[in-house]
């Protein structure tokens, strides 16, 4: 190592000039086949809503593959797939959604098979560094069972990472502190 | 895509203690609610962390996204700077072909956007967002107008220093970084809890732009440099157990 890393600094409260945009929700084309809507509500220690909140996904596409330019596990070959979304609209209730297809499996530690699941960094105003967590499904009850990092998260907290199904998706609420708490990961 | 197949890690060293701020930081108040509690699991690297959204044709908006004092019609009031450097990982490997993202106050320290409400004025001329993708060097450059300083409500007679606010994307989710770079001799470091929430004077330092006098240009405007430095290679590829 010959340098150190710059450091974290918080996303403040007004990033909305500068970083949503209008397609940034949206991790597929309009009109994919297959898409859903991942949404839900962030909220603080107190249940209160955290309404300039920035969240951002990261996510292989139903075949397992990602739209990574660098030779990981890539490239998707779904017309148009990004697999990166950003919401951050601050439309006041501290919700939070984005447009989505539901990931395949794709390798884990030691080949391990992982279970389908979505990167998440959490920004906020009163946030120094991101938060990291990750979406999985509450009804790929199978491949959860057998996914190594959700077995390293104490049982008590995992359905904290479960997304529920919905109408057009899922829902995934995220719990910045107390009660239920959403397990965040160090990467 | 043709050359950029091969020279990415496997996997991302782990940060050591300090590098980054804590969550939770009496001092800033909105951590208070914010920070989780419960520690950190620590999250194997693999391949959903090891790869990252390259967003460049979808995120460059338009010819001025990295000239904020031409996005408007009219020039913006304050001091036109060029602000440039690179974006390099630990080993001084450059990151190609990342994005850089920007957004900051204007000269008089307003933002544009609907909850600031301080009685400083807004500039029609200027909008405080830009864009850029680094070069094979991975240098980026913005002209923009050195932003203002402004207060907010953390505590009595709290101001910010003059900053701009920062966002890398890398070549990894593991990479990903927001930050604020600010500017140099800053009588306001003393009292910000943003900027001393970073325990290391060092790396409090490595917030701070410098005066470049090579790279200002004569009868336009001073320039500040600022390397930023991300996450480099770690010493397992893919690490193979929890
Ligand atoms: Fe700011």
């Amino acid at each position: 190592m010959i340098f150190a890393t710059t450091p974290s600094q918080t996303v403040g409260p007004y990033f909305a000039i500068g970083l949503p945009w209008e397609a940034g929700p949206h991790a597929v084309p309009p009109g994919t086949p297959g898409a859903i809507r991942i949404a839900g509500v962030v909220c603080d220690g107190a249940g209160q809503p955290v309404p300039d909140n920035l969240i951002e996904t990261w996510q292989a596409d139903p075949a397992g593959r990602f739209a990574d330019l660098h030779g990981h596990g890539g490239p998707s070959a779904l017309e148009g797939f990004r697999g990166f979304a950003r919401s951050g609209f601050e439309v006041g209730d501290g919700s939070w959604g984005i447009v989505t297809v539901k990931p395949g499996a794709v390798p884990g530690p030691g080949g391990a098979a992982q279970a389908p699941h979505i990167a998440v960094s959490v920004f906020a105003r009163g946030l120094l560094h991101r938060c990291v967590t990750r979406i999985y499904f509450a009804d790929e009850e199978a491949a959860n069972a057998a996914d190594p990092v959700l077995a390293s998260v104490p049982a008590d907290r995992r359905a904290t990472l479960l997304a529920q199904p919905t109408d057009d998706g899922y829902r995934f609420d995220i719990r910045l502190q107390g009660p239920g708490e959403t397990v965040f990961f160090a990467v | 895509m043709s050359r950029s197949t091969t020279d990415t890690p496997t996997s991302y060293e782990r940060e050591p203690e300090g590098a980054h701020p804590p969550l939770d930081h009496p001092g800033y108040k909105s951590t208070r609610l914010r920070h989780p509690r419960q520690p950190l699991i620590r999250l194997p690297q693999t391949v959903t962390e090891i790869t990252g959204p390259q967003l460049g044709p979808a995120r460059l908006l338009g010819p001025h996204d990295a000239d904020l004092t031409r996005q408007h019609e009219g020039e913006p009031i304050g001091e036109r700077i060029i602000v440039g450097g690179r974006v390099l990982d630990t080993e001084g490997k450059p990151l190609r072909d990342t994005l850089v993202e920007v957004w900051q106050a204007n000269a008089a320290g307003r933002y544009r956007h609907r909850s600031d409400r301080w009685p400083a004025p807004l500039d029609p001329g200027f909008s405080g967002a830009g864009r850029c993708l680094t070069d094979d060097a991975g240098r980026f450059r913005f002209t923009t107008i050195k932003p203002g300083a402004y207060p907010w409500g953390n505590h009595h007679n709290a101001w910010r220093p003059a900053h701009i606010h920062f966002s890398l994307l890398g070549r990894a989710f593991a990479q990903r970084l927001v930050t604020q770079m600010y500017f140099p001799g800053d009588p306001l470091f003393a009292y910000d809890p943003i900027f001393n929430s970073v325990r290391d004077p060092a790396a409090r330092e490595r917030m701070i732009c410098r005066f470049s006098i090579h790279d200002s240009r004569p009868d336009w405007a001073p320039a500040y440099g600022w390397d930023i430095v991300l996450r480099g290679p770690g010493a397992t590829p893919f690490e193979a157990a929890l």
